[in-house]
Protein backbone atom coordinates (compact mmCIF):
# COMPACT_ATOMS: atom_id res chain seq x y z
CA UNK A 1 0.00 0.00 0.00
CA UNK A 2 1.06 3.28 -0.93
CA UNK A 3 1.40 5.56 1.97
CA UNK A 4 0.76 8.77 -0.02
CA UNK A 5 -3.00 7.73 0.22
CA UNK A 6 -2.43 9.07 3.72
CA UNK A 7 -1.31 12.61 2.60
CA UNK A 8 -3.91 12.66 -0.15
CA UNK A 9 -7.04 11.65 2.64
CA UNK A 10 -5.52 14.32 5.12
CA UNK A 11 -5.62 16.94 2.12
CA UNK A 12 -9.17 16.32 1.08
CA UNK A 13 -10.26 15.94 4.29
CA UNK A 14 -9.38 19.11 5.76
CA UNK A 15 -11.60 20.31 2.91
CA UNK A 16 -14.07 18.18 4.03
CA UNK A 17 -13.91 19.30 7.67
CA UNK A 18 -14.14 22.86 7.36
CA UNK A 19 -16.93 22.65 5.15
CA UNK A 20 -18.71 20.24 7.22
CA UNK A 21 -18.11 22.45 10.37
CA UNK A 22 -20.09 24.93 8.80
CA UNK A 23 -22.59 22.35 8.16
CA UNK A 24 -22.73 21.23 11.52
CA UNK A 25 -23.50 24.32 13.53
CA UNK A 26 -26.42 25.59 11.11
CA UNK A 27 -27.50 21.93 11.87
CA UNK A 28 -27.40 21.97 15.49
CA UNK A 29 -28.45 25.44 15.84
CA UNK A 30 -31.11 26.43 13.00
CA UNK A 31 -32.21 22.58 13.16
CA UNK A 32 -32.16 21.81 9.64
CA UNK A 33 -29.95 20.02 6.93
CA UNK A 34 -28.96 23.01 4.90
CA UNK A 35 -28.47 21.95 1.07
CA UNK A 36 -27.40 25.21 0.24
CA UNK A 37 -24.13 24.62 2.32
CA UNK A 38 -21.91 23.29 -0.31
CA UNK A 39 -23.03 26.15 -2.88
CA UNK A 40 -21.99 28.49 -0.65
CA UNK A 41 -18.65 26.44 -0.71
CA UNK A 42 -18.91 27.18 -4.89
CA UNK A 43 -19.85 30.63 -4.29
CA UNK A 44 -16.92 31.34 -2.33
CA UNK A 45 -14.76 30.45 -4.45
CA UNK A 46 -16.25 31.94 -7.10
CA UNK A 47 -16.81 35.13 -5.72
CA UNK A 48 -13.06 35.13 -4.54
CA UNK A 49 -11.76 33.91 -7.85
CA UNK A 50 -13.98 37.33 -8.72
CA UNK A 51 -12.29 39.73 -6.20
CA UNK A 52 -9.04 38.41 -7.44
CA UNK A 53 -9.53 38.91 -10.73
CA UNK A 54 -10.53 42.47 -10.09
CA UNK A 55 -7.64 43.01 -7.19
CA UNK A 56 -5.34 41.77 -10.20
CA UNK A 57 -6.52 44.30 -12.46
CA UNK A 58 -6.06 47.03 -10.18
CA UNK A 59 -2.25 45.83 -9.11
CA UNK A 60 -0.36 43.49 -11.53
CA UNK A 61 2.30 43.07 -8.76
CA UNK A 62 -0.08 40.85 -6.35
CA UNK A 63 -0.37 37.71 -9.05
CA UNK A 64 3.43 36.91 -8.52
CA UNK A 65 3.83 34.29 -6.80
CA UNK A 66 5.03 34.01 -2.97
CA UNK A 67 7.51 31.41 -2.70
CA UNK A 68 7.51 28.75 -2.02
CA UNK A 69 3.11 29.00 -2.90
CA UNK A 70 1.49 28.80 -6.46
CA UNK A 71 -0.40 32.12 -5.57
CA UNK A 72 0.79 35.66 -4.82
CA UNK A 73 -1.14 38.27 -2.60
CA UNK A 74 -3.93 38.41 -4.62
CA UNK A 75 -5.43 35.25 -3.10
CA UNK A 76 -5.21 36.07 0.45
CA UNK A 77 -6.87 39.41 -0.17
CA UNK A 78 -9.22 37.92 -2.02
CA UNK A 79 -9.74 35.45 0.46
CA UNK A 80 -11.14 38.12 2.39
CA UNK A 81 -13.59 39.91 0.21
CA UNK A 82 -14.53 36.21 -0.69
CA UNK A 83 -15.55 35.72 2.98
CA UNK A 84 -17.90 39.08 3.01
CA UNK A 85 -19.17 38.08 0.11
CA UNK A 86 -20.16 34.52 1.01
CA UNK A 87 -21.69 35.95 4.22
CA UNK A 88 -23.57 38.07 3.09
CA UNK A 89 -25.26 35.46 0.59
CA UNK A 90 -25.99 33.70 3.17
CA UNK A 91 -27.14 36.21 5.66
CA UNK A 92 -28.91 37.47 2.19
CA UNK A 93 -31.07 34.37 1.77
CA UNK A 94 -31.65 33.38 5.66
CA UNK A 95 -33.55 36.70 5.17
CA UNK A 96 -35.77 36.39 1.97
CA UNK A 97 -36.45 32.59 2.68
CA UNK A 98 -35.33 30.53 5.84
CA UNK A 99 -36.36 33.65 8.46
CA UNK A 100 -39.59 34.01 6.40
CA UNK A 101 -40.07 30.05 7.18
CA UNK A 102 -38.76 30.19 10.69
CA UNK A 103 -41.27 33.13 11.85
CA UNK A 104 -44.19 31.25 10.25
CA UNK A 105 -43.33 27.87 12.14
CA UNK A 106 -43.01 25.90 9.45
CA UNK A 107 -41.90 22.95 9.81
CA UNK A 108 -37.91 21.15 9.25
CA UNK A 109 -38.84 19.33 6.47
CA UNK A 110 -40.46 22.45 4.65
CA UNK A 111 -37.19 24.48 5.66
CA UNK A 112 -35.26 21.37 4.19
CA UNK A 113 -36.95 21.25 0.81
CA UNK A 114 -36.68 24.97 0.83
CA UNK A 115 -32.46 24.47 1.00
CA UNK A 116 -33.12 21.82 -1.70
CA UNK A 117 -34.45 24.37 -4.07
CA UNK A 118 -32.31 26.89 -3.36
CA UNK A 119 -29.31 25.10 -3.97
CA UNK A 120 -30.46 24.10 -7.22
CA UNK A 121 -31.47 27.96 -8.14
CA UNK A 122 -28.14 28.82 -6.15
CA UNK A 123 -26.11 26.16 -8.72
CA UNK A 124 -27.66 27.26 -11.89
CA UNK A 125 -27.13 30.93 -11.45
CA UNK A 126 -22.98 30.27 -10.60
CA UNK A 127 -23.35 27.82 -14.29
CA UNK A 128 -24.99 31.09 -15.72
CA UNK A 129 -22.90 33.63 -14.76
CA UNK A 130 -19.28 31.57 -15.08
CA UNK A 131 -20.46 28.73 -17.47
CA UNK A 132 -19.69 25.26 -16.22
CA UNK A 133 -15.73 25.70 -17.71
CA UNK A 134 -13.11 24.66 -14.65
CA UNK A 135 -11.73 27.86 -13.59
CA UNK A 136 -8.23 28.18 -11.60
CA UNK A 137 -6.86 30.33 -8.48
CA UNK A 138 -3.44 29.79 -10.24
CA UNK A 139 -1.87 27.72 -13.23
CA UNK A 140 1.48 27.29 -11.83
CA UNK A 141 2.61 23.99 -11.44
CA UNK A 142 4.62 23.17 -8.33
CA UNK A 143 6.48 19.80 -7.78
CA UNK A 144 5.54 18.13 -4.62
CA UNK A 145 8.22 17.69 -2.02
CA UNK A 146 9.22 14.49 -0.35
CA UNK A 147 8.18 14.70 3.29
CA UNK A 148 9.87 11.24 4.23
CA UNK A 149 8.39 7.48 4.43
CA UNK A 150 7.20 7.74 0.58
CA UNK A 151 5.03 10.43 1.39
CA UNK A 152 4.67 13.56 -0.96
CA UNK A 153 3.07 17.26 -0.89
CA UNK A 154 3.14 20.82 -2.66
CA UNK A 155 3.34 23.69 -0.12
CA UNK A 156 0.00 24.52 -1.32
CA UNK A 157 -1.64 21.52 0.31
CA UNK A 158 0.59 21.95 3.38
CA UNK A 159 -0.10 25.48 3.96
CA UNK A 160 -4.52 24.19 3.47
CA UNK A 161 -3.59 21.46 6.50
CA UNK A 162 -1.74 23.43 8.60
CA UNK A 163 -4.48 26.79 7.85
CA UNK A 164 -6.99 24.44 8.55
CA UNK A 165 -5.93 22.99 12.05
CA UNK A 166 -5.20 26.64 13.06
CA UNK A 167 -8.92 27.34 12.11
CA UNK A 168 -10.51 24.36 13.52
CA UNK A 169 -8.68 25.41 17.12
CA UNK A 170 -9.48 29.03 17.16
CA UNK A 171 -12.91 27.78 16.47
CA UNK A 172 -12.96 25.57 19.40
CA UNK A 173 -11.81 28.09 21.30
CA UNK A 174 -14.46 30.67 20.53
CA UNK A 175 -17.20 28.21 20.94
CA UNK A 176 -16.23 26.82 24.42
CA UNK A 177 -14.37 29.65 26.15
CA UNK A 178 -16.66 33.45 24.32
CA UNK A 179 -19.72 34.63 25.85
CA UNK A 180 -21.52 33.97 22.19
CA UNK A 181 -19.96 30.78 21.80
CA UNK A 182 -21.38 29.70 24.82
CA UNK A 183 -24.79 31.26 23.89
CA UNK A 184 -24.26 29.44 20.43
CA UNK A 185 -24.13 25.92 22.48
CA UNK A 186 -27.12 27.15 24.62
CA UNK A 187 -29.44 28.09 21.42
CA UNK A 188 -28.21 24.99 19.90
CA UNK A 189 -29.45 22.67 23.31
CA UNK A 190 -33.09 24.91 23.63
CA UNK A 191 -33.57 28.16 21.87
CA UNK A 192 -36.59 29.15 23.98
CA UNK A 193 -34.87 28.31 27.20
CA UNK A 194 -31.59 30.15 26.02
CA UNK A 195 -34.16 33.52 25.50
CA UNK A 196 -35.10 33.10 28.69
CA UNK A 197 -31.58 33.22 29.58
CA UNK A 198 -31.17 36.64 27.91
CA UNK A 199 -29.91 35.30 24.71
CA UNK A 200 -31.09 36.97 21.62
CA UNK A 201 -31.44 34.49 19.70
CA UNK A 202 -31.73 35.83 16.61
CA UNK A 203 -28.21 37.30 17.12
CA UNK A 204 -27.18 33.86 17.20
CA UNK A 205 -28.31 32.73 14.10
CA UNK A 206 -26.81 35.27 12.32
CA UNK A 207 -23.26 34.64 13.81
CA UNK A 208 -24.25 31.04 13.10
CA UNK A 209 -24.38 32.24 9.53
CA UNK A 210 -21.17 34.06 9.17
CA UNK A 211 -19.55 31.47 10.75
CA UNK A 212 -20.88 28.81 8.73
CA UNK A 213 -20.49 30.87 5.56
CA UNK A 214 -17.27 31.67 6.14
CA UNK A 215 -15.97 28.19 6.99
CA UNK A 216 -17.42 27.11 3.98
CA UNK A 217 -16.10 29.99 1.64
CA UNK A 218 -12.63 29.24 2.66
CA UNK A 219 -13.26 25.34 2.18
CA UNK A 220 -14.11 26.46 -1.33
CA UNK A 221 -11.22 28.31 -2.16
CA UNK A 222 -9.00 25.10 -0.54
CA UNK A 223 -10.80 23.08 -2.83
CA UNK A 224 -10.28 25.75 -5.67
CA UNK A 225 -6.44 26.08 -4.96
CA UNK A 226 -5.55 22.74 -5.00
CA UNK A 227 -7.98 20.76 -7.57
CA UNK A 228 -9.99 23.31 -9.35
CA UNK A 229 -12.95 25.32 -9.45
CA UNK A 230 -16.61 24.06 -11.24
CA UNK A 231 -19.91 25.46 -10.30
CA UNK A 232 -20.90 21.69 -9.15
CA UNK A 233 -17.94 21.52 -6.81
CA UNK A 234 -20.03 21.83 -3.77
CA UNK A 235 -22.74 19.74 -4.79
CA UNK A 236 -20.39 16.84 -5.49
CA UNK A 237 -19.03 17.44 -1.82
CA UNK A 238 -22.93 17.36 0.17
CA UNK A 239 -22.61 14.08 0.94
CA UNK A 240 -18.73 13.72 2.29
CA UNK A 241 -19.78 16.74 4.34
CA UNK A 242 -23.09 15.55 5.56
CA UNK A 243 -21.18 12.01 6.61
CA UNK A 244 -18.37 13.93 7.63
CA UNK A 245 -20.93 16.41 10.44
CA UNK A 246 -22.78 13.54 11.16
CA UNK A 247 -19.85 10.77 12.40
CA UNK A 248 -18.39 13.87 14.48
CA UNK A 249 -21.87 14.17 15.97
CA UNK A 250 -23.67 16.88 15.25
CA UNK A 251 -23.09 20.70 16.64
CA UNK A 252 -19.26 19.39 17.54
CA UNK A 253 -16.61 21.34 15.70
CA UNK A 254 -13.89 18.90 17.00
CA UNK A 255 -16.30 16.02 15.35
CA UNK A 256 -16.88 17.79 12.59
CA UNK A 257 -12.86 18.40 11.50
CA UNK A 258 -12.45 14.79 12.71
CA UNK A 259 -14.92 13.49 10.59
CA UNK A 260 -13.96 15.62 7.88
CA UNK A 261 -10.18 13.66 7.78
CA UNK A 262 -11.54 10.41 8.44
CA UNK A 263 -14.02 10.77 5.67
CA UNK A 264 -11.03 12.21 3.25
CA UNK A 265 -8.52 9.33 4.79
CA UNK A 266 -11.18 6.81 3.75
CA UNK A 267 -11.80 8.24 0.23
CA UNK A 268 -7.89 7.92 -0.36
CA UNK A 269 -7.66 4.34 0.70
CA UNK A 270 -10.71 3.34 -1.02
CA UNK A 271 -9.57 4.59 -4.20
CA UNK A 272 -5.93 3.12 -4.11
CA UNK A 273 -7.07 -0.15 -2.55
CA UNK A 274 -10.58 -0.94 -4.12
CA UNK A 275 -10.63 1.86 -7.30
CA UNK A 276 -11.32 5.85 -8.17
CA UNK A 277 -15.38 4.79 -8.72
CA UNK A 278 -15.80 3.53 -4.90
CA UNK A 279 -14.33 6.97 -3.51
CA UNK A 280 -18.33 8.57 -3.85
CA UNK A 281 -19.56 5.72 -1.90
CA UNK A 282 -17.38 5.39 1.02
CA UNK A 283 -19.22 8.51 2.33
CA UNK A 284 -22.18 6.82 2.11
CA UNK A 285 -21.31 3.59 3.26
CA UNK A 286 -20.08 5.49 6.28
CA UNK A 287 -23.04 7.69 6.74
CA UNK A 288 -25.55 4.40 7.11
CA UNK A 289 -22.79 2.59 9.39
CA UNK A 290 -22.81 5.75 11.66
CA UNK A 291 -26.60 6.31 11.89
CA UNK A 292 -27.14 2.80 12.36
CA UNK A 293 -24.74 1.60 15.07
CA UNK A 294 -23.71 4.95 16.88
CA UNK A 295 -25.99 8.21 15.50
CA UNK A 296 -25.42 10.69 18.22
CA UNK A 297 -21.56 10.51 16.19
CA UNK A 298 -18.27 10.09 18.16
CA UNK A 299 -18.39 13.59 20.39
CA UNK A 300 -22.39 14.22 19.88
CA UNK A 301 -24.75 13.80 22.72
CA UNK A 302 -27.84 11.29 22.66
CA UNK A 303 -31.15 13.31 21.84
CA UNK A 304 -28.96 16.71 20.26
CA UNK B 1 -45.19 51.09 44.47
CA UNK B 2 -46.69 48.29 41.31
CA UNK B 3 -44.10 45.76 40.41
CA UNK B 4 -46.11 44.17 37.49
CA UNK B 5 -49.23 44.73 36.25
CA UNK B 6 -51.69 42.90 33.96
CA UNK B 7 -54.93 44.58 32.62
CA UNK B 8 -57.12 42.87 30.26
CA UNK B 9 -54.25 40.17 29.36
CA UNK B 10 -55.76 38.06 26.29
CA UNK B 11 -53.12 35.29 25.33
CA UNK B 12 -52.69 31.91 23.41
CA UNK B 13 -52.06 30.36 21.06
CA UNK B 14 -55.21 30.47 18.51
CA UNK B 15 -56.12 34.38 18.40
CA UNK B 16 -59.91 32.86 17.71
CA UNK B 17 -59.04 30.80 20.67
CA UNK B 18 -57.39 32.46 23.59
CA UNK B 19 -56.60 30.46 27.10
CA UNK B 20 -56.01 33.34 29.09
CA UNK B 21 -59.21 35.84 28.20
CA UNK B 22 -59.16 39.37 29.88
CA UNK B 23 -57.12 38.82 33.01
CA UNK B 24 -56.01 41.54 35.21
CA UNK B 25 -54.35 42.17 38.77
CA UNK B 26 -51.70 44.63 40.05
CA UNK B 27 -48.44 43.07 42.23
CA UNK B 28 -46.58 45.17 44.52
CA UNK B 29 -43.00 45.54 44.87
CA UNK B 30 -41.60 43.29 47.41
CA UNK B 31 -45.03 40.96 47.15
CA UNK B 32 -45.01 37.33 47.13
CA UNK B 33 -48.20 36.24 44.98
CA UNK B 34 -49.10 32.63 44.47
CA UNK B 35 -51.63 31.78 41.07
CA UNK B 36 -53.50 28.95 41.35
CA UNK B 37 -56.36 26.94 39.78
CA UNK B 38 -57.45 23.38 38.10
CA UNK B 39 -55.53 22.11 35.23
CA UNK B 40 -55.91 23.42 32.17
CA UNK B 41 -57.20 26.45 33.46
CA UNK B 42 -54.27 28.93 31.80
CA UNK B 43 -51.93 29.31 34.95
CA UNK B 44 -48.92 28.52 32.95
CA UNK B 45 -50.47 29.50 29.91
CA UNK B 46 -50.66 33.16 31.54
CA UNK B 47 -47.59 33.54 33.04
CA UNK B 48 -45.54 32.66 29.82
CA UNK B 49 -47.13 35.45 27.83
CA UNK B 50 -46.30 37.69 30.89
CA UNK B 51 -42.62 36.01 29.88
CA UNK B 52 -42.70 36.41 26.34
CA UNK B 53 -42.89 32.80 25.76
CA UNK B 54 -46.77 32.51 24.43
CA UNK B 55 -47.82 35.34 22.09
CA UNK B 56 -50.40 37.76 23.53
CA UNK B 57 -53.26 38.62 21.78
CA UNK B 58 -54.64 42.06 23.61
CA UNK B 59 -54.67 43.96 26.85
CA UNK B 60 -51.23 45.42 28.42
CA UNK B 61 -48.29 44.11 30.65
CA UNK B 62 -46.68 46.45 32.44
CA UNK B 63 -43.32 45.88 34.35
CA UNK B 64 -43.27 48.74 36.99
CA UNK B 65 -43.94 51.75 35.01
CA UNK B 66 -42.88 50.18 31.55
CA UNK B 67 -45.24 48.57 29.35
CA UNK B 68 -43.85 45.40 28.06
CA UNK B 69 -46.67 43.96 26.28
CA UNK B 70 -45.26 41.35 23.82
CA UNK B 71 -41.37 41.59 24.10
CA UNK B 72 -39.41 39.10 23.28
CA UNK B 73 -38.30 36.68 26.53
CA UNK B 74 -34.12 38.25 26.09
CA UNK B 75 -35.77 41.67 26.14
CA UNK B 76 -37.95 40.87 29.18
CA UNK B 77 -34.88 39.88 31.14
CA UNK B 78 -32.98 42.64 30.26
CA UNK B 79 -35.58 45.08 31.98
CA UNK B 80 -35.64 42.87 35.05
CA UNK B 81 -37.91 40.03 34.26
CA UNK B 82 -36.66 36.91 35.92
CA UNK B 83 -38.41 33.51 34.65
CA UNK B 84 -37.89 29.81 35.58
CA UNK B 85 -39.92 27.46 33.18
CA UNK B 86 -41.60 24.61 34.94
CA UNK B 87 -38.62 21.87 32.79
CA UNK B 88 -36.64 21.90 30.57
CA UNK B 89 -35.35 25.26 32.39
CA UNK B 90 -31.57 24.91 32.70
CA UNK B 91 -29.09 24.02 29.67
CA UNK B 92 -28.51 20.27 30.25
CA UNK B 93 -25.44 19.80 28.41
CA UNK B 94 -23.77 22.64 29.92
CA UNK B 95 -21.66 22.84 33.39
CA UNK B 96 -23.41 24.25 36.47
CA UNK B 97 -21.02 27.51 35.81
CA UNK B 98 -21.45 27.88 32.36
CA UNK B 99 -25.34 27.70 32.98
CA UNK B 100 -24.50 30.86 35.10
CA UNK B 101 -22.15 32.15 33.28
CA UNK B 102 -24.44 32.87 30.06
CA UNK B 103 -26.71 34.66 32.57
CA UNK B 104 -24.18 36.80 33.58
CA UNK B 105 -23.62 37.73 30.44
CA UNK B 106 -26.15 40.33 31.33
CA UNK B 107 -24.07 42.07 33.43
CA UNK B 108 -20.95 44.37 32.88
CA UNK B 109 -18.10 42.33 32.78
CA UNK B 110 -16.41 43.20 35.99
CA UNK B 111 -19.58 42.40 38.01
CA UNK B 112 -20.11 38.85 36.97
CA UNK B 113 -17.73 36.90 38.87
CA UNK B 114 -18.78 38.16 41.97
CA UNK B 115 -22.39 37.64 41.18
CA UNK B 116 -21.62 34.02 40.07
CA UNK B 117 -19.56 33.60 43.75
CA UNK B 118 -22.75 35.24 45.53
CA UNK B 119 -24.92 32.30 43.86
CA UNK B 120 -22.48 29.44 44.77
CA UNK B 121 -23.02 30.90 48.33
CA UNK B 122 -26.44 30.79 48.12
CA UNK B 123 -26.53 27.45 46.60
CA UNK B 124 -23.58 25.29 47.92
CA UNK B 125 -24.73 22.48 46.45
CA UNK B 126 -24.12 23.96 43.07
CA UNK B 127 -20.47 25.81 44.31
CA UNK B 128 -19.21 22.52 45.39
CA UNK B 129 -19.00 20.95 41.76
CA UNK B 130 -19.40 23.99 39.30
CA UNK B 131 -17.38 22.07 36.34
CA UNK B 132 -20.11 19.64 36.50
CA UNK B 133 -22.43 18.93 33.42
CA UNK B 134 -25.76 20.30 35.10
CA UNK B 135 -28.14 17.06 33.16
CA UNK B 136 -26.04 15.51 36.27
CA UNK B 137 -27.78 16.99 38.60
CA UNK B 138 -30.73 16.10 40.68
CA UNK B 139 -34.71 17.40 40.14
CA UNK B 140 -33.87 19.21 43.56
CA UNK B 141 -30.67 21.04 42.38
CA UNK B 142 -31.96 21.66 38.89
CA UNK B 143 -34.53 23.97 40.56
CA UNK B 144 -31.53 25.51 42.58
CA UNK B 145 -29.82 26.15 39.42
CA UNK B 146 -32.68 27.39 37.81
CA UNK B 147 -33.49 30.08 40.36
CA UNK B 148 -29.63 31.02 40.66
CA UNK B 149 -29.62 31.53 37.01
CA UNK B 150 -33.00 33.55 37.25
CA UNK B 151 -31.68 35.50 40.38
CA UNK B 152 -28.05 36.51 39.65
CA UNK B 153 -29.18 39.03 37.44
CA UNK B 154 -30.71 40.58 40.64
CA UNK B 155 -34.27 41.06 38.53
CA UNK B 156 -36.86 42.97 40.43
CA UNK B 157 -39.56 40.64 39.68
CA UNK B 158 -39.05 36.62 40.04
CA UNK B 159 -41.82 34.47 38.19
CA UNK B 160 -41.93 30.55 38.37
CA UNK B 161 -43.92 28.13 36.34
CA UNK B 162 -44.73 25.19 39.45
CA UNK B 163 -41.18 25.04 41.13
CA UNK B 164 -42.61 21.50 42.88
CA UNK B 165 -43.02 19.70 39.30
CA UNK B 166 -41.60 16.45 39.62
CA UNK B 167 -39.91 16.63 43.07
CA UNK B 168 -40.20 14.66 46.48
CA UNK B 169 -41.90 16.06 49.12
CA UNK B 170 -38.46 16.68 50.94
CA UNK B 171 -37.24 18.40 47.79
CA UNK B 172 -40.10 20.40 47.41
CA UNK B 173 -39.00 21.93 51.35
CA UNK B 174 -35.43 22.50 49.85
CA UNK B 175 -37.27 24.63 47.56
CA UNK B 176 -39.27 26.52 48.84
CA UNK B 177 -37.43 27.16 52.05
CA UNK B 178 -34.97 28.70 49.20
CA UNK B 179 -38.28 30.90 47.63
CA UNK B 180 -38.40 32.21 51.17
CA UNK B 181 -35.34 33.31 51.42
CA UNK B 182 -35.54 35.16 48.32
CA UNK B 183 -38.89 36.63 48.64
CA UNK B 184 -37.54 37.85 52.09
CA UNK B 185 -34.58 39.23 50.24
CA UNK B 186 -37.04 41.81 48.86
CA UNK B 187 -37.73 40.49 45.62
CA UNK B 188 -41.03 40.31 44.16
CA UNK B 189 -42.33 36.42 43.86
CA UNK B 190 -45.09 35.40 41.22
CA UNK B 191 -45.51 31.88 41.70
CA UNK B 192 -47.67 29.62 39.73
CA UNK B 193 -48.35 26.29 41.43
CA UNK B 194 -50.16 23.07 41.55
CA UNK B 195 -48.80 22.36 45.35
CA UNK B 196 -51.47 24.39 46.87
CA UNK B 197 -50.84 23.57 50.66
CA UNK B 198 -46.80 24.53 50.14
CA UNK B 199 -47.60 27.84 47.85
CA UNK B 200 -50.06 29.20 50.54
CA UNK B 201 -47.62 28.79 53.19
CA UNK B 202 -44.99 30.75 51.38
CA UNK B 203 -46.95 33.79 49.95
CA UNK B 204 -49.68 36.44 51.43
CA UNK B 205 -51.73 36.58 48.42
CA UNK B 206 -53.10 34.44 45.93
CA UNK B 207 -55.06 34.46 42.77
CA UNK B 208 -57.76 31.95 40.99
CA UNK B 209 -57.34 30.95 37.43
CA UNK B 210 -60.40 29.33 36.20
CA UNK B 211 -61.07 28.67 32.89
CA UNK B 212 -58.23 31.68 31.79
CA UNK B 213 -60.41 33.70 34.30
CA UNK B 214 -59.35 35.68 37.47
CA UNK B 215 -61.86 33.99 39.84
CA UNK B 216 -60.10 35.12 42.73
CA UNK B 217 -58.06 37.49 44.28
CA UNK B 218 -57.49 38.19 47.88
CA UNK B 219 -55.30 37.39 51.03
CA UNK B 220 -53.98 33.28 51.47
CA UNK B 221 -55.22 33.31 54.47
CA UNK B 222 -58.89 33.03 53.20
CA UNK B 223 -58.24 30.06 51.25
CA UNK B 224 -56.54 28.14 54.30
CA UNK B 225 -59.40 26.21 55.24
CA UNK B 226 -60.12 24.68 52.02
CA UNK B 227 -63.66 24.95 51.28
CA UNK B 228 -62.99 28.41 48.73
CA UNK B 229 -61.04 26.87 47.10
CA UNK B 230 -62.48 23.80 46.49
CA UNK B 231 -65.69 25.78 45.42
CA UNK B 232 -63.53 28.25 42.78
CA UNK B 233 -61.71 25.07 40.94
CA UNK B 234 -64.99 23.25 40.99
CA UNK B 235 -66.62 26.65 39.34
CA UNK B 236 -69.22 26.42 41.92
CA UNK B 237 -67.95 30.64 42.95
CA UNK B 238 -67.44 33.72 40.48
CA UNK B 239 -65.51 36.64 40.55
CA UNK B 240 -68.27 38.84 42.80
CA UNK B 241 -69.07 36.57 45.07
CA UNK B 242 -65.64 35.79 46.27
CA UNK B 243 -64.95 39.74 46.05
Amino acid sequence: MNPQAFIDGLISGSTIGLGAIGLTLTYSILRFANFTHGDFLAWGAYLTLTVAGVLGGLAAGLGAPLYPFSFGWGLPLAVMGGVILTVALALGLDRILFGRLRARGADAIIIVMASFGASMALRSLLEFIFTAKPAYFTKALQIAKPLGLGMRATPDQLLVIGLTGALVLALHLFVTRSDTGRAMRAVSENPNLASVFGVDVDKIVRVTWIIGAGMACLAGVMAGLLVQIRPYMGFDLLLPLFAAAILGGIGSIPGAMLGGLIIGLAEAFTVQIIGAEWRAAISFIILVLVLMLRPQGLFGQRGA
Amino acid sequence: MTALSLTNLRAGYDRDLPIVKGVSFTVNKGEAVCILGPNGAGKSSMIKAVAGQVPCFGGQVRLGEADVTGLSSHELVRKGMGFVPQTENIFTRLTILENLQIAAQLLPRPDRAARIAAMFDMFPDLGARPRELAGALSGGQRQMLAAARALLTEPPVLMLDEPSAGLSPKLVGQVFDTLRRISEAGVTLVLVEQNVRAALALTSRALVLVDGQLAHDGPTSALHDGNLLGELFLGHRSVEASA
